[in-house]
């Protein structure tokens, strides 16, 4: 199936082409983006657009960039053909972007290592972020304790309960992890706490968002910081393969592995995408969180407008994953525009799904990966047997496992 | 002429400044609102400042924050917000009413229908916390052709540049957010708001106000004395908080806190 096939009635007449060309001036993907924050925070914001566009082009940056993810990171990620797992499928070839064998284990770490360089020219001496699944969280107490910064992190209570492991790492590093109690005590509470500490102490404070969310600049440069996943990709691919991939598939929560993977594919037409947004119980019960594949109407939130899961009168709504890093009502700006213009298809995986895709992948390759990943695993076991052996499929590992282990050992009814 | 232009042209007559007390409305519950409205005129209300409770009020302490979670948990939603005003206007036909809240409930329900019902219903001005005068492209024009004012916050962080497109874009009056933080914070300085508004007055004819860390006659009276009106949230929000068990009590506390701040501002 080509990208172009996969287009539904396409409202915009936004060519693939021209989606190398966003964000606008402004911000804005479209009808999407924007920067829709309180006005303390607009100067910050404009201040930090000002510092990025100065530096995205200056090669000295992008020199300590790239010397940073190569010996600090450890990159690149090899892209790791699944074989057993292929052939147990009997389709195409999966092709796995190790993601999860970055430093701190996941592709959170390539926009922190960013963002702590663009902190680091502005001078402020503390860093915040918001983390769900707590791999954000964990990557920038890893750089703030690198550069020797002041580092505080939110979560939500609900995610402090089900991460342990991470919010304990978050201390040994040397962060202070904040639970969030308020709303649904989960990523968007978090974030609506980071927010609101970063509208308090803005003059010392860098705030490292960790998707490609939030307000302009954010979606734009975490996708930036990203993309080296997907170049990588596409080179490997050429390396290895012979030639590039007939299909990507990636997870979605806020979008950053996603965008990382795509955006250097999106001028190639013949490279279908897929996104894979958690389907929770099913889209069908509500309980889930999948904007774009569940079509949930337009709204504002956290400084941007985009698909964004809310009730009639506009109130966000609750979200359900068994993932936390997925367990968000919104999506990254760009996504949505990706959606209307027909470039990537969105599906879900539902949490039962996801369940057998991580126990498969972790018994067949040795390979445990992310709730969160496993999601984009989750769809390549549909896509697979649909395609011929001699395509190729590569499939974002954006995250591992490990985290992970205590939820499923619960769901196997085991306490440690 | 707007009820909030009318209004600020007679106090500028009789050299007084305005009170304008925020409650959010459905807090504690839809039935109280209308009647905690009256009341805040009832000891000397300039302008009402009506919340519309989100459920990701991001630029709000933990005051509003539960005061919109009270709300929600009561059923509050925009349209009903709409009823409360056109109840209040059936016995008040002079004190300016100003919607104040966060974008989405007014995209969810589409900016043409939004301002529709504001304006028959007798909604003077829309202030929303989350939307600079850059994103207000679309809903401006809506709004003025209502002759609903839009109201836009000036922070101490805004720059002079920034500042001279707020005063472009802006009505009704400019909304100066006293300090760097969220509602409900402690620490005004009434001598730094006052350094921050001189430049604004040369930019603008508007009536400056001033809002956050206001809670008590004193600091009313302080900002009284630089600015052109006193806003004043969470100190009201609070005695809802603190009198759930007898909400029959709420609205005169709201009227003994307020009217202490109008004596203070007036003496
Ligand atoms: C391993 C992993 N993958 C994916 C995500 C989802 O984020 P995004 O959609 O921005 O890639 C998270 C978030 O915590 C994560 O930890």
């Amino acid at each position: 199936m080509t990208a172009s096939e996969t287009a539904p009635n396409t409202v915009l007449k936004t060519k693939f082409s021209d989606l190398t060309r966003m964000p606008d001036a402004r911000g804005h993907f479209g009808p999407y983006g924007g920067r829709f924050v309180s006005e303390t925070l607009s100067f910050a914001l404009e201040e930090l657009e000002k510092t990025y566009f100065s530096l995205r082009d200056d090669p000295d940056f992008q020199a300590e960039f790239d010397y940073d993810l190569a010996h600090y990171v450890g990159r690149p990620s090899p892209l790791y053909h699944a074989k057993r797992w292929s052939e147990s499928l009997g389709g195409a070839q999966i092709w796995l972007k190790r993601e999860d064998l970055n430093h701190t284990g996941a592709h959170k770490v390539n926009n922190t290592i960013g963002q702590a360089l663009l902190a680091k020219k502005t001078g402020k001496p503390r860093i915040i972020a918001e983390t769900g699944a707590g791999q954000h969280g964990v990557a920038s107490a890893t750089v703030a304790a690198r550069l020797g910064l002041e580092c505080d992190i939110y979560m939500g209570a609900e995610d402090v309960q089900r991460q342990k492991l991470n919010v304990y790492r978050m201390r040994l590093l040397g962060a202070r992890v904040i639970p969030v109690e308020s709303g649904t005590r989960t990523l968007k509470d978090a974030m609506n706490e980071a927010l609101r500490d970063w509208v308090t102490n803005v003059d010392n404070t860098f705030y490292i968002i960790g998707t490609v969310a939030g307000p302009h600049p954010y979606p734009l440069l975490v996708r930036d910081f990203n993309a080296v996943v997907g170049r990588e990709a596409r080179r490997q691919s050429l390396e290895q393969i012979g030639r590039l991939p007939d299909a990507l598939i990636a997870c979605v929560g806020g979008g950053s592995n996603a965008l990382g993977l795509f955006y250097p594919f999106v001028e190639d037409d013949d490279v279908a995408m897929y996104g894979v947004e958690a389907g929770g119980d099913g889209v069908e019960t509500g309980r889930h969180a999948a904007p774009l594949a569940s079509n949930a109407p337009h709204g504002v939130l956290h400084g941007n407008r985009t698909y964004l899961m809310s009730d009639e009168a506009g109130q966000v709504s609750d979200t359900h994953s068994i993932s936390a890093g997925l367990d968000y009502p919104g999506v990254g700006p760009e996504h949505a525009l990706w959606k209307d213009v027909g470039r990537v298809k969105y599906v879900v995986a539902n949490d039962n799904e996801v369940l057998e895709a991580f126990r498969e992948l972790t018994h067949m390759e040795g390979i445990m990966p992310a709730l969160e990943s496993a999601h984009a695993l989750a769809h390549a076991k549909v896509l697979a047997p649909t395609m011929r052996p001699d395509q190729h499929i590569v499939v974002n590992l954006s995250g591992r496992g490990d985290k992970d282990i205590m939820t499923v050992a619960k769901i196997d009814g085991i306490e440690f | 002429m707007n009820r909030i232009d009318q209004r600020f042209s007679e106090l500028k007559q009789q050299g007084r400044k305005a009170l304008i007390p925020y409650i959010t409305a459905g807090d504690p519950a839809p039935q109280y609102t209308v009647g905690f409205m009256h009341a805040l005129v009832d000891a000397g209300a300039d302008v009402i400042e009506l919340g519309v409770p989100f459920s990701d009020p991001m630029a709000d302490g933990p005051v509003i924050q539960k005061a919109c979670e009270r709300a929600l948990k009561q059923g509050t939603r925009l349209v009903d917000l709409m009823q409360m005003v056109k109840e209040f206007r059936q016995t008040d036909t002079t004190t300016p009413v100003v919607l104040m809240g966060y974008l989405n409930p007014i995209e969810r329900i589409g900016y043409e229908n939004f301002a529709d019902q504001a304006a028959s219903v007798g909604v003077d001005g829309v202030l929303i916390v989350d939307m600079p005068p850059e994103e207000a492209d679309e809903i401006g024009p809506l709004l003025k052709s209502r002759d609903l004012a839009a109201i836009f916050l000036v922070a101490p962080t805004t720059s002079n540049e920034r500042a001279a497109t707020i005063c472009a874009h802006g009505e009704g009056y400019l909304y100066y957010v006293s300090l760097k933080g969220v509602t409900g914070a402690a620490t005004l300085n009434a001598e730094d708001v006052a350094e921050h508004l001189a430049p604004l007055r040369g930019m603008t004819d508007l009536p400056l106000c001033v809002g956050f860390g206001i809670r008590d006659g004193v600091t009313a009276a302080e900002v009284a004395k630089v600015a052109d009106g006193v806003i004043v949230g969470s100190a009201l929000v609070n005695r809802i908080a603190e009198s759930l068990d007898a909400p029959e009590t709420i609205a005169g506390q709201l009227k003994s806190v307020l009217a202490e701040m109008r004596t203070a501002m007036d003496a």
